[in-house]
């Protein structure tokens, strides 16, 4: 069941809201615009991830391999054919998300973290197909030219485009609550407290966990179409590397498993601490190693819930106290 | 004669060079309750773990409701009318009491992903419906008070009762009972034996194991008694406390601790 917000909520949601719709004339300044824009685009893809990782209790170490074929997709239909822009983010969504059919119905079915693996391994195979498919993929070079989106006749810039990835960040926060607040995102929840339970009362485990996997990959692939257009190039590179997989999962626990709206907080700290590190070139990845581990230790609950339980934003009941169960789960059925 | 509710012909479990359960069959009939019941490490759980689909028979079959469940996983079973609860109680401790039962009303429910994400029309009255319906399972149970409170908040003793009003939201044909009575309170057992009466009387077929001698004769129409994974006597509770096999096993075991 939705809970009602209560009206201390409603008026920090409102005041989020109109912060966030006044950013562009408060900062004045494009490129930080350009910055929120990616924020927002990581967003969508870590509140997808929160949820497979959160509520599905599985880790992806591919995502950023669902967010290359979004953008590829979104490249290759715009470039070479005459196919709409919206079109083609469509075409993204559904790519991705029968991509990520293909790999979960096997690995899904297995116990323990199959998929964890099953993505590492495809991360490495997508990023091999866009450097040595040439022809498709335009290989080391990547794709230029890729068309702006354009709404009613007019195209997006920066700051119309900003509001356009927030709006779609709203958009897949909504999706996540109903989902949790449903039929089906109970028996997530319940599944990832004790699987036998679950499964006693009819829940079937390995195809509840694939659709999220297919939605987290959905949103993804959404994600990767709105870069794509957004830049107007796909290139081999950082974004659909197997480094920014692990940026994700750091998002993801840096907001807090099982908190959607810290997948936000995580995915904002996150890509602009990854701005100041562009600097530092790999070893960003050294920072990245190091946050997850003191969130983990310190703050295993996530910045949001472990940083303030005032906060008005918990909506959905904690996750931590399904540990007992899960112990007995090891033990037998 | 009435239909059956369980069938269970030849079962068979072996765990590595254990035969845990060796061919044993048995009926339950529909309607009243029956009990299982034999000493420590007799096959009691792994009887009710194979009749739920978590451990896959060894051999033998059995059919729930008169369609062959040997072989399905256990949502599957959980469909076709077969719930249980846990003798080491598993609640979703993540969830609200009435969420809880929710989930076993799971079954019931047809809204898929899609218009769960969407939230459409048909998802809402669904949950609506669901709610509405948990709530009285809840209320059988003595705990709809508590509805929204976190499932874990509840006493022991009320946590059973919880996970018998999510194995009843499913409107199972069989339910089966895996030590209910353990760790109760005199006073609480006796609430638990009037509950268990009614979930009988109200066409829920009660399959059930406890080591509550007096609760077990008290409820069931009729007893099961294994030993060492072998069926050694079934039939009235009156007939088995006479039961010479049967008085053997129990004293020819160390005294048991409950639970």
């Amino acid at each position: 069941m939705a809970r009602r917000l209560s009206p201390l909520q409603i008026i920090a949601l409102a005041a989020v809201t109109a912060a966030l719709a006044a950013l562009p004339f408060l900062v004045g300044n494009e490129y930080y615009v350009g910055v929120a824009v990616f924020v927002g685009i990581n967003a969508i893809v870590a509140i997808g991830l929160n949820l497979l990782m959160g509520y599905a209790g599985q880790v992806s170490l591919g995502h950023a391999a669902f967010i290359a074929i979004g953008a590829y997709t979104a490249a290759i239909l715009t470039t070479r054919t005459p196919v709409s822009p919206w079109l083609a983010m469509l075409a993204a969504v559904a790519l991705s998300s029968l991509v990520a059919a293909v790999i979960g119905l096997p690995a899904l079915k297995l116990h323990g973290h199959y998929l964890a693996m099953a993505t590492l391994g495809f991360g490495m195979i997508v990023n091999i197909v866009i450097i040595e498919w040439v022809a498709v993929t335009g290989g080391p070079s990547g794709l230029v030219d890729i068309p702006r989106l354009r709404l009613a006749g007019v195209a997006l810039d920066t700051n119309k485009y900003y509001y356009l990835v927030w709006a779609l960040v709203a958009v897949s926060l909504g999706l996540s609550f109903n989902l949790v607040n449903s039929r089906v995102g109970r028996a997530l929840r319940a599944l990832h407290t004790s699987e036998v339970a679950a499964a006693t009362c009819g829940v079937d485990i390995a195809r509840t966990k694939l659709q999220v996997f297919v939605l987290s990959a959905a949103l993804a692939g959404l994600a990767g179409s709105l870069y794509a257009h957004y830049v107007q190039f796909v290139g081999p590179g950082h974004t659909f590397g197997f480094g920014f997989s692990i940026e994700l999962v750091v998002m993801v626990v840096f907001g807090g498993l099982a908190t959607i709206w810290g997948a936000i907080v995580g995915a904002g700290v996150v890509s602009v601490l990854g701005e100041y590190l562009r600097g530092a070139g790999d070893y960003d990845v050294v920072v990245f190693g190091l946050i997850l581990l003191l969130v983990l230790i310190f703050l295993p609950r996530g910045i949001v819930r472990g940083a303030g339980s005032f906060l008005p934003f918990r909506t959905v009941r904690p996750a931590h106290q399904g540990r007992s169960n899960r112990r007995r789960d090891a033990e037998a059925p | 004669m009435s239909p059956l509710a369980l069938e269970a012909r030849a079962l068979r479990k072996v765990f590595g060079g254990l035969v845990a359960v060796n061919d044993i069959s048995f009926v339950v009939r529909e309607g009243g309750v029956k009990a299982l019941i034999g000493p420590n490490g007799a096959g009691k759980t792994t009887v009710f773990n194979l009749l739920s689909g978590l451990y896959p028979a060894t051999g033998g079959t059995f059919l729930v409701g008169g369609r062959r469940a040997d072989g399905h996983p256990p949502h599957l079973i959980a469909r076709m009318g077969l719930a249980r609860t846990f003798q080491n109680v598993r609640l979703f401790g993540n969830m609200s009491v009435v969420e809880n039962v929710m989930v076993g009303w799971h079954r019931r429910g047809r809204a898929g992903f899609l218009s769960a994400v969407l939230r459409l029309p048909q998802a809402r009255s669904e949950d609506r419906a669901a709610r509405a319906a948990c709530l009285e399972h809840l209320a059988l149970v003595g705990l709809d008070r508590r509805a929204d409170d976190d499932a874990l908040s509840l006493p022991f003793g009320q946590q059973r009762l919880l996970e018998i009003a999510r194995a009843l939201a499913g409107r199972p044909r069989l339910l089966l009972l895996d030590e209910p009575a353990a760790g109760l309170s005199t006073r609480e057992k006796a609430d638990l034996a009037r509950l268990v009466r009614r979930i009988g009387e109200g066409g829920v077929t009660v399959l059930l194991v406890d080591h509550d001698m007096e609760l077990v004769m008290d409820l069931s129409d009729e007893v099961l008694v294994l030993d060492h994974g072998e069926k050694i006597a079934e039939g009235p509770p009156r007939q088995i406390q006479k039961d010479e096999r049967v008085i053997a096993a129990y004293l020819g075991e160390e005294p048991e601790a409950p639970g």
